[in-house]
């Protein structure tokens, strides 16, 4: 993809990565790849914000080169250390040996620990500038949004935000801008790079959210390191953010479980119905087959997970051990669970789901619900009775 | 009693208010806190903390 042009002396010279559908190892399924966000400023003196990941780093630099000869750039920016953004740094640098690396002080740190280069770096932290030009260069710290070394920067002049990581979504696309493709596709790979990547840090984005308001800076464009550029309606996002961050959830149930003979599921499917009685919207999942980026997804904006497992090894089974390992460490709040499982002797996993929503910070609301082997008649009637306790909570609040 | 700062992500920890969430009654200063604690920020142990002058 060539480059384009979004804001006057500003160009987008990153590279979309059509074909990736495992990220941040395999933590992330990218079902609609990504992009590898790069900008570079032109005016008296010329800067990079970010390169792209080292396998795409000849895109990069012929992109550049339609602008400017990359020899020429005076600054190379880096928002933050990941792979996926520095990675062709090292590259870059071969042609602008001279060029000023500029960062925070852990960025800098954490870049040598990746790359072991010997680079003119200038550490720059919270209302910092360097002046283009005609343009201005201004950064903010953002440590955790998303790692301790990021940081955003500001051009005044153009009232845009480059905040790398922060606002980003996992989209290929040959359009650049928010208002060029699906919203309902934009607003929902945006919320699952939100659930997946950024929960844990909702304190964080909702101080930094009121820092940039209070320092009262205009922005109209708000151009990220993933995704597509919010230039339409910056605000959007933003508001996203804010709802996410603050856990606000829905009147919704995630049924999140993995069965060894379809025990387990007939409980979920019957549970799940019990739910769906009172009203309350239900999504149900085995882990074990569905894509688990898309269960934590749903599960950002749901007041109610109910986790089951059949027991194997007189504990849970490992795929839905592992899915609570992730939403664990995802930090979800204000949120209310219980357990259930199908068993044949012991009986360990739903007591063992209970201890780990627990640690997690989730509300047990009800005791666990397990049965041997396969439900009989009455037991599905307890179990349907036992998802409409589960909805009435929902509903009650 | 001091406040001590996360080095590693800016985290303030306030004896006031303490970490409810990781079970650190308000009042509680920080070196009281048990060696297993971590910061709720970003998960690091109390190493990486240092006193608020």
């Amino acid at each position: 993809m060539s480059a384009v042009k979004i804001k006057e002396g500003v160009y987008w010279v990153g590279a979309v990565d059509w074909n990736v559908r495992s990220f941040h190892g395999h933590t992330f399924n990218t079902k609609r790849g990504t992009t590898y966000n790069s900008y570079l400023i032109v005016d008296e003196k010329i800067a990079l914000i970010d390169s792209v990941y080292a396998p795409f780093s000849q895109e990069l630099l012929a992109n550049i080169s339609e602008i400017v000869p990359p020899e020429k750039i005076d600054y190379m920016v880096v928002n933050h250390v990941e792979g996926d953004h520095s990675g062709s740094v090292p590259e870059i640098l071969k042609y602008c040996p001279k060029a000023k690396v500029v960062g925070t002080e852990k960025c800098k740190t954490g870049m040598y620990k990746h790359y072991y280069g010997n680079w003119d770096w200038l550490t720059v932290k919270t209302g910092d500038k360097i002046n283009l030009g005609k343009k201005t260069l201004t950064f903010v710290e953002a440590p955790m949004l998303h790692w301790p070394d990021s940081m955003f920067t500001y051009i005044p002049e153009l009232e845009l935000l480059l905040p790398n990581d922060a606002f980003g979504q996992h989209i290929s696309s040959s359009k650049r801008f928010d208002d060029e493709i699906d919203q309902s596709e934009l607003m929902d790979e945006a919320a699952s790079y939100y659930a997946n990547i950024l929960l844990p840090f909702s304190p964080m984005v909702l101080k930094k959210i009121d820092e940039v308001v209070k320092m009262g800076i205009k922005i109209s464009m708000i151009a990220p390191s993933h995704g597509i550029i919010w230039r339409k309606d910056p605000m959007k996002i933003i508001n996203a953010y804010v709802k996410w961050a603050k856990n606000e959830t829905t009147s919704k149930v995630v049924i999140a479980y993995e069965t060894m003979w379809k025990s387990t599921e007939l409980m979920a499917k019957t549970i799940g119905d019990g739910v769906a009685s009172t009203g309350v919207g239900v999504v149900i999942a085995d882990v074990s087959e569905v894509d688990k980026t898309n269960v934590i997804k749903e599960m950002l904006d749901a007041k109610g997970y109910l986790i089951g497992s059949a027991t194997h090894g007189n504990d849970m089974l490992p795929q839905i051990s592992g899915f609570l390992a992730f939403l664990k460490g995802m930090k979800p709040k204000g949120r209310i669970g219980a357990a259930f499982g199908s068993y044949g002797w012991s009986g360990g996993a739903a007591k063992s789901i209970e201890e780990v929503l627990t640690g997690a910070g989730i509300n047990i609301v009800q005791p666990f619900m397990q049965c041997q082997f396969v439900p009989d008649k009455e037991e599905l009637k307890k179990l349907f009775e036992y998802g409409v306790e589960f909805g009435k909570k929902i509903k009650n609040g | 009693m001091k406040k001590y700062l996360c080095t590693v992500c800016g985290y303030i920890y306030d004896p006031a208010i303490g970490d409810p969430d990781g079970k650190i009654a308000p009042g509680t200063p920080f070196e009281q806190i048990p060696d297993g604690w971590v910061c709720p920020q970003c998960g690091v142990t109390k190493e990486m903390f240092e006193e608020v002058k």
